[in-house]
This record gives C-alpha cells, sequence and structure tokens, in this order.
C-alpha cells in the first residue's frame, strides 16, 4: 500500500522554560533546567521540585473566553504553531488532535462538584472551546491514554493523514499540576526530593512538569524537504496496571513495529529520545527494551531532567526537541545522569552530542501497561 | 445486558454498584482482582468477559495482534472524585491508579493477554464513524487480527458499555464491522 509521506510543518513547546521552540531549546543549550524546588501549600505542605510556571504568569493577553490555565496553555502552543505554518484551522482537510491525561482536574480542588463543574472538568469540553477559538470545522480528536497520550496522539495523526481522511493535523497536548496529581503521584512514593537521575544508578524517583507542546502534520507535498513522521506503533504489557513489563519485552515489540512501519532498521537510528522518568522500575524495563532492540549502542537521552514530567505532553515536548536535535545536529546529555546503572546495558548521553543524525526513536510508556514509539527523520 | 441481540440479565436494583456486582455472581466469575477494581474498569471488565466467552478462542491469534479501541466521555471522573476525597485523609494510591481512563483497558488487556495496539479517545457521544476508521485502519495494515472496541462510560449512577469484538476470521453470527451497525446496536440499548 503506497502511502504519502507525511511532513513536521511546523512546533511549539510553551514551557517554564520558554514561549517557543527556538527559546526552549536555547534554554537547554545553555544548561537551564526548569525544574527548581518549590514551595507552594496549594499543592504540598513540604517543598517539592518541579517544573512549574509562575504563578502570575500571563499566557495569553487579552482572555476573553474566561478560559482555565489548561486550556490557556494549547490556546498559546498552538496560536504559536499555526504562525509559522499556512495550516488554515477553518480548512476541512484540517483536523485538531488534543492529548492530556488529566486536563482541567484541578477544578475539583476549588470548585464545588456539580452538573456544571461536571461539564467543564471533561476533556472534551475543553477541546470543543479550543476547536472554536481557532475556528477548526471538524470534530476534535481527543486522547487521554497516560503517558503515552502525546506520542499515542502523533500515532493517531500519522495515521488519519496516511489514510487520507485528512491532510493536515494540528496536535496539541497539555497538563497543569496540581495537588490532584502531586498527591497521587507522592502516595505512589515515585517523585524524587532533588532534581531526577534517568538511568543513574542512584535514581530514585521523577520529577513532575507543567507545559504544553504542539506538532502540526501534513502530507501537503509541498512541504517536501522537511521532517516526517515515518511511523509508530502502540503494545501493552498485559502485565500489571500500575508497574511496567517485567521483560520491557512488549517495549521492544512497539520500537520494533515502529522502526518496521517506518521501514529503517536499527543501523538507521541516530539517537533515542527515551521516556525516561527516572523512577526505579521504569528505566530498567526501557534499558531492556532498547538493548533487546538491538539499539544499545545507539545514544539515548531523558529529558525529564529539564522539564519533568509533563504527563500528555511529555511525548510531543520531547518529540519537538528531538525534531530540533535532529535539524541543528545537537542531541543534548540527560540531565541529572551521572553512573549508569550496573543493570543496564545502554549508551545514555552525558554530554552535549554534536551528531549527524538522520533518524530518531521517540519512546513512552504507562500506567495500564501501555507502550508507545515512533520514527521521526529526514 | 444484552449480547448478539439477546438479553441475557435484567435486575431492576436502583444502584449501579450493586448492578455491576450482581452480574459478577450471575455469570459467576471469579476473578479476585474484580473487587479491586474502580466502577469504570467492573463495567469494561464485565462486559468484555460476557463478550469474549464462548465464541472469542483465546490462543487463536498472536498477543500482539489483539487490541482494545475505547471512547468514553466522563473519562475517568467517577474514581477521579473519590480519590480527591481520601486526599483530604490519606491521599490513597490504589484509588489514584484509576484516575486514569485507560486503566480499564489495561484490565482487559492483562485478563485476556492482548498485547498489541490500544488507545483510549473522549468523546461527547458515541463517535461510531471514528470507531469504524481506527479499527479498520489497524485491521486493513494487518496490525491487528482481533480487536475489542465501543463505548465504556460511568459516572455516579449513569453507565452505559458497548462492545465490539472484530475478528479477521469470519463466524456463523458476524456482523459486517460498520458505523451503521454500530450505531444500530448502540441506539436500541440502554439511553443515548
Amino acid at each position: 500500500m503506497s502511502e504519502p509521506d507525511v511532513f513536521v510543518v511546523a512546533d511549539n513547546i510553551f514551557s517554564p522554560l520558554g514561549k517557543t521552540t527556538a527559546e526552549n531549546f536555547t534554554g537547554l543549550k545553555q544548561g537551564l533546567y526548569a525544574v527548581k524546588e518549590h514551595n507552594d501549600p496549594d499543592i504540598s505542605t513540604a517543598s517539592f521540585f518541579a517544573s512549574l510556571f509562575d504563578k502570575h504568569e500571563v499566557f495569553l493577553e487579552r482572555n476573553t473566553g474566561n478560559y482555565t490555565k489548561f486550556e490557556l496553555l494549547l490556546i498559546a502552543s498552538i496560536t504559536n504553531a499555526i504562525e509559522q505554518s499556512d495550516i488554515d484551522p477553518v480548512d476541512k482537510k484540517t483536523v485538531l488532535i488534543i492529548s492530556s491525561t488529566k486536563g482541567n482536574i484541578s477544578l475539583l480542588e476549588t470548585e464545588t462538584y456539580n452538573a456544571e463543574l461536571k461539564k467543564k472538568i471533561s476533556l472534551s469540553h475543553s477541546a470543543n472551546l479550543i476547536s472554536a477559538h481557532f475556528g477548526f470545522v471538524n470534530r476534535p480528536v481527543i486522547i487521554s491514554n497516560a503517558c503515552i497520550s502525546g506520542v499515542l496522539a502523533i500515532i493517531t495523526g500519522l495515521r488519519l493523514l496516511r489514510s487520507g481522511q485528512y491532510e493536515n493535523a494540528v496536535i496539541a497536548g497539555a497538563d497543569v499540576i496540581s495537588k490532584f496529581i502531586f498527591s497521587g503521584f507522592q502516595s505512589f512514593q515515585a517523585l524524587s526530593q532533588q532534581i531526577c537521575k534517568p538511568f543513574d544508578k542512584w535514581r530514585d524517583g521523577l520529577n513532575l512538569g507543567e507545559g504544553a507542546a504542539t506538532v502540526i502534520l501534513s502530507t501537503d507535498k509541498k512541504h517536501k524537504g522537511n521532517m516526517t513522521v515515518k511511523g509508530g506503533a502502540v503494545s501493552n504489557d498485559a502485565n500489571h496496571i500500575s508497574g511496567p513489563s517485567r521483560t520491557g519485552k512488549e517495549l521492544t515489540y512497539a520500537i520494533n513495529k515502529s522502526m518496521d512501519d517506518s521501514g529503517v532498521s536499527a543501523a538507521d537510528i541516530d539517537f533515542i529520545s527515551a521516556h525516561g522518568t527516572a523512577t526505579i522500575f521504569n528505566d530498567e524495563m526501557e534499558a531492556n527494551a532498547i538493548t533487546m532492540a538491538g539499539l544499545q549502542n545507539v545514544p539515548v537521552n531523558s529529558l525529564k531532567g529539564y522539564y519533568g514530567h509533563t504527563l500528555g505532553a511529555a511525548g510531543l515536548v520531547e518529540s519537538v526537541i528531538s525534531i530540533q536535535s535532529l535539524k541543528q545536529g545537537l542531541v543534548f546529555p540527560t540531565a541529572g545522569f551521572q553512573e549508569l546503572d550496573k543493570n543496564m546495558n545502554i549508551s545514555v548521553c552525558a554530554s552535549v552530542l554534536p551528531i549527524k543524525a538522520k533518524n530518531f526513536i521517540k519512546t513512552a510508556s504507562g500506567f495500564g501497561g501501555c507502550n508507545a514509539a515512533i520514527v521521526v527523520g529526514e | 445486558m444484552v449480547k448478539d441481540g439477546a438479553a441475557l440479565f435484567k435486575n431492576h436494583t436502583a444502584n449501579a454498584q450493586d448492578f455491576l456486582l450482581t452480574i459478577y455472581q450471575h455469570f459467576r466469575l471469579s476473578y479476585p482482582k474484580f473487587y479491586k477494581m474502580d466502577n469504570l474498569s467492573k463495567l469494561g471488565w464485565l462486559t468484555s468477559e460476557v463478550l469474549l466467552s464462548g465464541k472469542f478462542e483465546a490462543g487463536a491469534y498472536p498477543p500482539e495482534k489483539t487490541g482494545v479501541i475505547l471512547a468514553n466521555t466522563n473519562s475517568s471522573l467517577d474514581d477521579d472524585i473519590k480519590y480527591f476525597e481520601s486526599v483530604k485523609d490519606i491521599a490513597s494510591p490504589s484509588l489514584f491508579v484509576y484516575t486514569l481512563p485507560n486503566i480499564v483497558i489495561g484490565e482487559i488487556c492483562i485478563r485476556n493477554n492482548f498485547k498489541g495496539e490500544y488507545a483510549l479517545f473522549i468523546q461527547d457521544e458515541f463517535d461510531a464513524g471514528f470507531m469504524e476508521q481506527q479499527v479498520n485502519y489497524l485491521m486493513d495494515n494487518d496490525i491487528l487480527d482481533a480487536c475489542v472496541c465501543g463505548w465504556l462510560d460511568f459516572l455516579d449512577q449513569e453507565y452505559k458499555a458497548a462492545l465490539f469484538l472484530v475478528e479477521k476470521n469470519k463466524g456463523d453470527t458476524s456482523l459486517l464491522f460498520s458505523e451503521g451497525n454500530m450505531n444500530g446496536i448502540f441506539n436500541s440499548h440502554g439511553e443515548k
């Protein structure tokens, strides 16, 4: 079956490090971290490490729609991405895809639960508001699939474009950190008390982060020469709802399937943008999977030490940085990483790596036993 | 509860949680994890058990080629509210894990050793056309051989589950997998 190429037309990262992809990439080049120590009694009684926006941050000059912070993040990110492209949201051939794990859940903390709040919390309500803000004419597609949401949103966009149903996809993800999410990860004893250390022998948990990111894809041939999303795949561990696979075999399957779907082999992969949350079990499972896929000598990084785990945005944030890494020939080190866990046999990127790269793999894994991988390249 | 057009079980209990438990007991199911699940997972797990019993041969397809694609409207809000109540005292990790709408898919995959593609979409209402497109992509591109798909929603006392088994191998009672057939079945049972 002959399928059209799916080009990356524009992108954005809206994070505490910057409001555009360029600001974020420059920030990482300067060695900046968005993860910092915070004291915020609304989130936690004790101080904690996370990547959060300033409480007084203005996301949109005139918030005439009375949007929530979650919606504003998405609007700001999508606005910037659309401005860089000639994509018309009103075009029937354009679809909006929204990715989030918890959307407006923080409203449960401050408002009384009733029919009105039930509506405001629903992701479809937010997606409809955002869709109307830009004038998209098609029904938005909404993905809420734990920590693979962002990568799955890209895969969903890729398939909708390949099948010819749409020509352009605006794919945006966001999550906001509040007491609801923080207390949950804390109850799992999954949070680190310092900047997290992905793949490190002393890693002790993750940092949470908030932000949004957008990728615009198109099959329009005029974008020939741009990076393409070459393929993707999803798998399930069928093992445990809150712990990863014991072997990593299922993530390996997703990685291999994504390479098959892309028509590339392990030898064509120049670097890996891993999920790398810095929890004990996730990182070990991922390292096993990378090795089983024959990618143990390929440079791997995790960006969680810079941004924290941005949940429904993570797959998009990390894909956008990796696309810039391809363009600029520069792979970032894994912030927080010093010494490889002796149970792992992978090539973790520990310092800035100048590289002539053609393809990268982005992976993600999450609660519910889900795994996803995409290949992006020239 | 209706399967392939035939009513299997009726209970006029007013309480949704009691209804789920009576289904579990009626079909003499034995799966201790059931009791730990949130309402959405219980509803999805029970429906998938009934859907797959009898006609679906475990092991007929490679695990990597079996998957689950679901949609709902209220995400995991039913459990979100219960979890956040617990935060006022001591945050409960066993409630927190269910504060994601895709966990029910994990439960169905664990039970049936499904290891292939999976996705959870949030929609205002069941979009059978979108579901048809998503599942057909996976079947036509030889990514899946069998897929459980459909609608699964639970909030407060309102709930609805409509799951469909889509297979490459045609069975005696098989219908064509289509938007029209899904809508016909979806709209003729329960509300909305």
